[in-house]
């Protein structure tokens, strides 16, 4: 007799075959069935057509460099942070994570209200007797957007491993005649790798697949994959195309994550 | 000197975070509809958002399904810990795997893939199947939580207290729960935060007449900003703070407190 039996999980398991199993296997017969119900590829290749190409282009790039934009800043805030006093530590993490606790829609909004062309920031240069400045439906603006959104999820990881790296390592590394530079790439930077690989995890895959921040800051103008993918299921409820298209791009968030993993030998458990 | 550096990068990293969200505020309380224009004080905006129905009802919407989803997903988790305790560790894994689907697919996929399913069993869209939806998506976060919980030690006492004349629910209450608790109180936070979070998801499996505050956002957004969605912003920060801030004094207090019995 114990307290742990297996039927106990039965209805996790049933949730999983109806919450998880089913609708994925649904994007995978959509994907592959065309409009009149035959087996089809045609709505795989179609991501190769000229504005589908341009848009998965556009997302992995706007991806990238808003996640080395964050890698940037994060690294950095998180060895400060790990250099802070003990109880100043605390207050900065909470000033880190209260934003997250905000809408991200409002939070996108912001940049709408910050960017607009009678914008708060549009105000502030036409008072100095500067020109207006044409900064939202930009790439630009686009990827401000993003840093903004997610930056809290980069710094957070890599300040658990930072703070976690023992001084003694550092200490020894001087000792025994490293120059700053070299503590920095021999120690610190090898041992942080795991929170920086779940730090480009949380910021990548959001921003490679986002459609509401592009919907926001880049006025409709600018597609993403994201925002291609959902136009086909709210707008032109051709489910097919959608699921295709969904498809190709899940392939690029396993192959990320596939990269990702090789260089973290930890397994993602400081993914949380 | 590197001090100074520090506390001057820190000062640009807190400007980033926090001006945006103070434009937000202070134009809230702005008399005229400019986001450049300081037309004097007033409160009107809040006012035009507490007598908005579709904020209102939003707002309850997007509670309620927090509730719901995290008491289902936290049951549901918390049973399957046990099951799966109970298996073998390869079944566990496969478990797991399935189980940080999820959790590591992107919010699109998985708000696509449920939409796709509630098409096709002919389920009507709207509160049930965001509920549905939600609960799936909380589901693991409670696994993850409650799982490290569960131990060797627990089965032993709750044999012991078989034997010694409990019944079966009275141990599993005073012995089984106790011991799972803190996992089952963050795994049910975690849920509600995930939940009263969530827009892509929502989006998606919603039907077209019920919204939660995340999409009533995104579609006023859509028409044209208002700035009574200002003053949403600085209610939503008042509280988020407010609530941070109880929840990091306790946890202080109760470090204090372990500190202190340490040291006896």
């Amino acid at each position: 007799m114990t307290a742990k039996k297996k039927s106990y999980s039965i209805p996790f398991i049933l949730w999983i075959i109806a919450g998880t199993v089913i609708p994925l296997a649904s994007i995978a017969y959509y994907g592959f069935t065309s409009r009149e119900g035959g087996f089809t590829f045609a709505n795989i290749t179609a991501m190769f057509r000229g504005d589908h190409m341009q848009a998965l282009g556009l997302s992995l790039s706007l991806a990238l460099i808003s996640t080395v934009i964050c890698l940037l800043l994060a690294f950095p805030m998180a060895m400060v942070l790990r250099e802070s006093k003990y109880g100043k530590q605390g207050f900065l993490i909470f000033v880190i994570i209260l934003p997250m606790w905000m809408n991200f829609l409002l939070r996108t909004m912001a940049w709408q209200v910050l960017l607009e062309r009678q914008g708060v920031i549009n105000a502030i240069i036409t008072a100095i007797g500067l020109p207006r400045q044409e900064m939202m439906n930009t790439p630009g603006a686009i990827v401000l957007g993003m840093v903004y959104d997610f930056l809290p999820f980069m710094i957070l990881p890599i300040y658990n491993t930072v703070s976690k790296i023992d001084n003694h390592l550092i200490e020894a590394a001087y000792d025994l005649g490293a120059t700053k530079g070299k503590v920095y790439t021999k120690v610190i930077l090898p041992l942080s790798v795991p929170g920086i690989v779940s730090g480009i995890t949380m910021v990548f895959i959001p921003a490679l697949t986002t459609f509401v921040i592009s919907n926001m800051l880049g006025g409709g103008k600018i597609n993403l994959i994201g925002n291609i993918i959902e136009q086909e299921f709210t707008v032109n409820s051709n489910w097919y195309l959608g699921s295709g298209l969904s498809l190709v791009m899940m392939v690029f968030i396993i192959l990320s994550m596939l990269l990702l993993q090789k260089f973290d030998k930890t397994g993602g458990a400081n993914l949380i | 000197m590197k001090k100074t550096l520090g506390r001057i990068y820190i000062l640009i990293i807190m400007l980033f975070l926090y001006l945006p969200i103070l434009t937000l505020i202070v134009l809230s309380f702005n008399d005229v509809k400019s986001m450049s224009v300081w037309g004097g004080f007033s409160l009107h905006w809040y006012a035009e958002l507490f007598q908005s129905r579709l904020m209102m009802g939003a707002i309850v919407n997007t509670f309620s399904i927090a509730i719901l989803a995290s008491l289902i997903a936290t049951v549901v988790g918390t049973l399957a810990v046990l099951g799966m305790a109970a298996m073998k560790p390869r079944t566990q894994n496969v478990l797991l795997g399935f189980n940080n689907i999820p959790m590591l697919n992107a919010d699109i996929v998985t708000g696509i893939a449920l939409m796709l399913f509630f098409l096709m069993i002919g389920a009507p869209r709207g509160y049930m199947t965001i509920l549905f939806s939600h609960a799936t998506f909380c589901i693991p976060y409670v696994i993850l939580s409650v799982r490290p919980r569960v131990n060797k030690n627990t089965d032993r006492l709750y044999e012991a207290a078989l034997d010694l004349g409990a019944s079966e629910k009275y141990a599993f209450c005073k012995i089984v729960l106790p011991e799972l608790q803190p996992g089952i109180i963050s795994g049910f936070l975690l849920s509600f935060t995930m939940s009263v979070d969530d827009f892509i998801i929502t989006y998606f499996t919603r039907g077209a007449g019920i919204n939660t505050i995340s999409t009533l956002i995104y579609s006023e957004v859509k028409i044209g900003i208002r700035p009574s969605l200002f003053a949403l912003s600085t209610i939503i920060f008042v509280v988020a703070l407010v609530v941070l801030l109880i929840v990091n004094i306790r946890q202080d207090r109760a470090d204090r407190l372990k500190e202190v019995k340490a040291a006896y």
